[in-house]
């Protein structure tokens, strides 16, 4: 069935969105986020995009800070703040200026100088391979989509399928009535051709045995007939004849002379 | 915005007014599983803020080394001190 890859499909899409972390959206930049409560119903369906992130000033410095500082002293105010807190850690010596300032400056120099030339380049490689992994992700999702909505499209066309069904019951009821009339009128021919043998029979019967009662009874006479033919009837009948052929051959013999 | 009471413990510390400190440091949860879960949640907090965002800069990484370059600073104030330039300030 058409359902089994899906299914494997969804256990991949399962394992892969466990991957993504994915939280509530934060409002970036301000001080008192309001609480979010759990108003609406957890759900993961769609997924929620990635939040925009905190942002940082100058790299190390959190825009809150700037924020927080911001209604009471401006937007000078957290670089006075910073300007006032280092004069005072340079005078006070709480921060110490040794050969480890020196190597601080120089591998903070260094930093700084790798990060704006390297920066963009590195960012935007790791935008495109995160772009990638999200594109492959997605593609599962699709091919997990276009798959269930074929095998919706193939259970629609089933439905509809079924509703044949009645039309087919009607054709196998036609074939099978129809089956049943020839069966029946075979039969019947078959019965009727039956009888008419037999009464044909009986019919050759009676002729036959009409026929047989004539000739046996006109060569009975005949045999009688010619048994009563005695000897002496057949001399008088011979004597005749001859006496009637003289008779007929003087007429003829006068004919043709007249 | 007046929400329903929410007790003093249970709020933020931004939200915490500056006299019921003391009872909302009384009352966050001391025990060794509370200690760590609030350690754990503070990590998570940071990771999901500043890493695991859709377009994050060099400040996530770089505000974790500051601020170890600050602490480590701190705890060996007690040898730097030596280094110092002038006795009084």
């Amino acid at each position: 069935m058409a359902l089994l890859p899906s299914i494997m499909l969804s256990r991949v899409i399962a394992v892969s969105a466990s991957g993504l972390k994915s939280t509530a959206p934060l409002g970036a930049g301000l001080v008192q986020a309001s609480r979010s409560l759990h108003t609406s119903s957890p759900s993961l369906a769609p997924v929620p995009a990635l939040p925009e992130g905190g942002k940082v000033r100058h790299g190390i410095l959190p825009e809150e800070f700037f924020q927080l500082l911001y209604p009471k002293t401006g937007a000078t105010g957290p670089y006075m703040l910073g300007t006032g807190l280092s004069v005072w850690l340079l005078s006070k010596e709480l921060y110490v200026i040794n050969h480890e300032t020196v190597a601080a400056l120089t591998v903070g120099t260094v930093f700084v100088l790798g990060v704006k030339k390297f920066g963009p380049s590195f960012a935007s490689a790791m935008d495109k391979m995160e772009e990638e992994k999200v594109a492959w992700i997605e593609e599962v999702k699709d091919q997990a989509m276009t798959c269930y909505a074929d095998a919706i499209e193939e259970e629609k066309k089933e439905q509809w399928r079924v509703e044949g069904r009645s039309m087919l019951f009607d054709a196998k009821r036609n074939n099978v009535s129809m089956l049943l009339e020839t069966n029946y009128r075979e039969r019947l021919h078959h019965a009727n051709h039956e009888v008419k043998r037999r009464l044909d029979y009986q019919l050759a019967l009676q002729h036959l045995k009409v026929r047989m009662e004539k000739e046996h009874m006109v060569n009975w006479v005949e045999k009688n007939v010619v048994g009563s033919i005695t000897a002496q009837q057949e001399q008088e009948s011979i004597a005749k004849c001859i006496s009637d052929l003289n008779v007929l051959a003087k007429n003829i013999q006068a004919k043709a002379t007249a | 915005m007046a929400d329903r009471a929410v007790p003093v413990v249970e709020k933020r510390l931004m939200e915490v007014k500056l006299g019921e400190i003391g009872t909302w440091v009384g009352g966050r949860d001391f025990t060794p599983n509370g200690m760590i879960s609030s350690v754990r949640k503070g990590y998570e907090r940071y990771l999901n803020k500043y890493i695991h965002v859709k377009k994050g800069g060099i400040g996530g990484l770089s505000m974790v080394l500051a601020s170890y370059v600050v602490l480590s600073y701190v705890w060996s104030f007690d040898h730097i001190k030596h280094d110092r330039m002038r006795k009084y300030h």
